[in-house]
């Protein structure tokens, strides 16, 4: 039997029989969307996080004062003192790991930012020049804080674009002055519209240099340090040296906090992950279900259609001819079924995406590959024992019985 | 060219063994035109289905065109069946979803011959049987007589040698029945063997070769 007379046949046996095979395909392509548009969802929920991660810079390293204990009280609390401040000479001592490519000293706060009669209440971000690279963030218009010793300060300050269009307006800002507090700076540029990061929107803040924020809130301590290692290979190392610097200066305590955005990234990368595929697979039950039905359909055709079978035999048709025929069939249903739910899937998956355009909603290309091809290989499955039931039938007997 | 020697065939039926044949020998010649008769249960069935292979003897040899066919294993089997042998059925066997000419094209389809070979034989047989108007029509649309020829045809496709008719006229009025024996009367003439299994007397008389079969022996062998 030439193969296009065997799928021209399958064809002939499909359109005979039109209710049942557009449910096998109802059922196939439900399965099939299923599992596209679950995994799309839990692809799309695992690549927000990952990029509100990513947004935060490459190969950074979080250094926050004071340690994390699991005893649950601090220890500076027990022993009655507090924990040791994080200062800008511990900040700028972590230069010496050759791990470590740069640093930004990060102080936080509040401040009420003044142009004219306009005012309002921002947070104000104390760090140095390098802040931007660490950070990897965009400067919209002019530059960002001038390079240079940060113990001393120049009077400038970077605003985010979201201050900058409620302080001045439409008005060009570049070189304008404002007021911090009791003092003034010029601004010298303006950060890009970034939007949300981890909840902090860059947009509505307002950068000037550390030193004027320690002036500003009047502490010396940092709020943390940010700390870009010099490859991916090396924050482990980078790790590793900053604990050891900050121990050695802060007389053998370990009170800092190193945090990887690795570790993090890669913790919530693994569970989203892991848990796209239980979805999935739940979802892929559907898929054994249209298997199932598939053989049920099968079964039901073989003695249905006994007197065709008898008579192909009859007609000269070898167990393997039959065989084939049942599972050419079996297979284009699935490819039908397949085909069918992922063009429904991926309708799905847009529809979400118009609800929820922030979160980016892509099948996975495993979901994608793996959903028609566990479709094909259940109903091939499934097709083996009425297949075989088929090409084992007695011809004489199913001739004769009405 | 076809010889039956010691034919035996048994059926179980629950503790009981149903002897359907008993040591049948029976030879036919190229061309032969011959029926056999016999009462219900006489087994004329059954040699019907040995001598077509669907059936294995339990012993006995059948030689089909001076080879040995006893022993084959099943996809052999198919083989010859497909090309030597060409089956008339009594309820016709059309596939109800194919047209009449896809139903005659069937044998050709699974003896894999290159479409355009096939189309050239469709052509030959539906003029050859008086179906070229009813070719595009399914058997739902087709009269009892039209069926048969149909699958009269489709018998005919691959060129047998051995053309097997189970109460061919069985379910036809008899005009039609007329008919239809006319058209395999005709399949003889131009050089076919046929052999009619069938209960009508009037049927069985116009073959030239006259068998009878009671409990699986053969007790009467005419010829004229």
């Amino acid at each position: 039997m030439r193969f296009t007379d065997l799928l021209r046949f399958a064809w002939q046996v499909l359109g005979g029989y039109r209710t049942r095979t557009l449910l096998i395909l109802l059922a196939m392509g439900i399965g099939v969307a299923a599992v596209v548009a679950v995994s799309a969802i839990g692809e799309g929920a695992r690549l927000y996080v990952v990029n509100q991660f990513g947004s935060l810079g490459t190969n950074l390293v979080i250094v926050l004062p004071g340690r994390s204990e699991t005893a649950g009280a601090m220890p500076g609390v027990l022993m009655g003192k507090t924990p040791r401040d994080l200062t800008l000479d511990d900040a700028l001592s972590l230069k010496r790991s050759p791990s470590v490519l740069r640093i930004a000293p990060l102080i936080v706060g509040a401040g009420d930012v003044r142009v004219g009669s306009r005012s309002r209440e921002t947070p104000v971000l104390g760090t140095t020049a390098e802040f931007i690279q660490v950070r990897q963030m965009d400067i919209g218009q002019g530059r960002f804080l001038p390079p240079g010793d940060p113990r001393h300060s120049q009077p400038v300050c970077v605003i985010g674009a979201k201050v900058a269009a409620e302080l001045f307006g439409p008005r060009p800002v570049l070189g304008e002055w404002l007021r911090i507090g009791d003092r003034r700076f010029r601004i010298v540029g303006v950060l890009a519209r970034q939007g949300q990061s981890l909840g902090f929107n860059t947009d509505e803040i307002v950068v000037v240099p550390l030193a004027a924020a320690q002036a500003l809130f009047n502490t010396e301590a940092l709020f943390r340090v940010l700390v870009e290692a010099k490859s991916r290979e090396q924050i482990v190392n980078a790790k590793q040296d900053i604990e050891e610097i900050i121990r050695l200066r802060h007389e053998g305590e370990r009170d800092i906090t190193v945090i990887t955005q690795d570790a993090v990234l890669e913790t919530f990368d693994r569970i989203l992950r892991a848990l796209t595929l239980a979805v999935g697979g739940i979802a892929a039950i559907s898929l054994a279900v249209a298997g199932i039905l598939i053989m049920n359909v099968m079964l039901i055709a073989v003695t249905q259609r006994r007197k065709e079978i008898g008579l192909l035999k009859a007609l000269g048709a070898t167990g393997r001819h039959i065989r084939a025929a049942f599972f050419t069939e079996a297979v284009m249903l699935a490819l039908g079924g397949a085909a069918c739910g992922l063009a429904v899937g991926k309708l799905g998956q847009l529809a979400i995406g118009q609800a929820f355009p922030n979160i980016p909603f892509t099948a996975p290309w495993w979901a994608v590959v793996a959903a028609p091809l566990t479709a094909i290989v259940t109903s091939v499955l499934f097709t083996v024992v009425p297949a075989k039931r088929a090409a084992m039938l007695d011809p004489v007997m199913a001739l004769s019985k009405r | 060219m076809i010889r039956l020697t010691g034919i035996e065939r048994v059926f179980r039926v629950g503790d009981e063994e149903v002897h359907a044949l008993r040591g049948v020998d029976l030879a036919i010649e190229q061309g032969e035109y011959l029926s056999i008769m016999g009462p219900s249960g006489s087994g004329k069935s059954t040699l019907l289905n040995v001598l077509g292979l669907l059936d294995r003897p339990n012993a006995g040899r059948y030689e089909l065109n001076g080879r040995d066919v006893t022993g084959l294993g099943d996809d052999e089997l198919a083989r010859v069946r497909r090309e030597a042998i060409g089956f008339v059925f009594q309820f016709f066997h059309l596939v109800p979803r194919l047209t009449a000419e896809q139903n005659i094209e069937l044998p050709m389809v699974l003896a894999g011959i290159e479409p355009a070979e096939r189309r050239r034989r469709l052509d030959r047989l539906l003029a050859e049987y008086g179906l070229e108007a009813r070719a595009g029509h399914r058997p739902d649309q087709l009269s009892g007589g039209q069926c048969q020829r149909v699958a009269i045809a489709r018998a005919m496709s691959m060129g047998p040698t051995l053309i097997l008719a189970d109460e061919p006229t069985g379910n036809l009025d008899r005009h039609t029945g007329q008919e239809v024996m006319a058209v395999l009367e005709r399949v003889h003439h131009e050089g076919g063997t046929v052999a009619i299994v069938t209960h009508d007397p009037e049927i069985g008389a116009r073959a030239h070769r006259r068998i009878r079969l009671v409990d699986g022996e053969v007790v009467e062998d005419k010829k004229e």
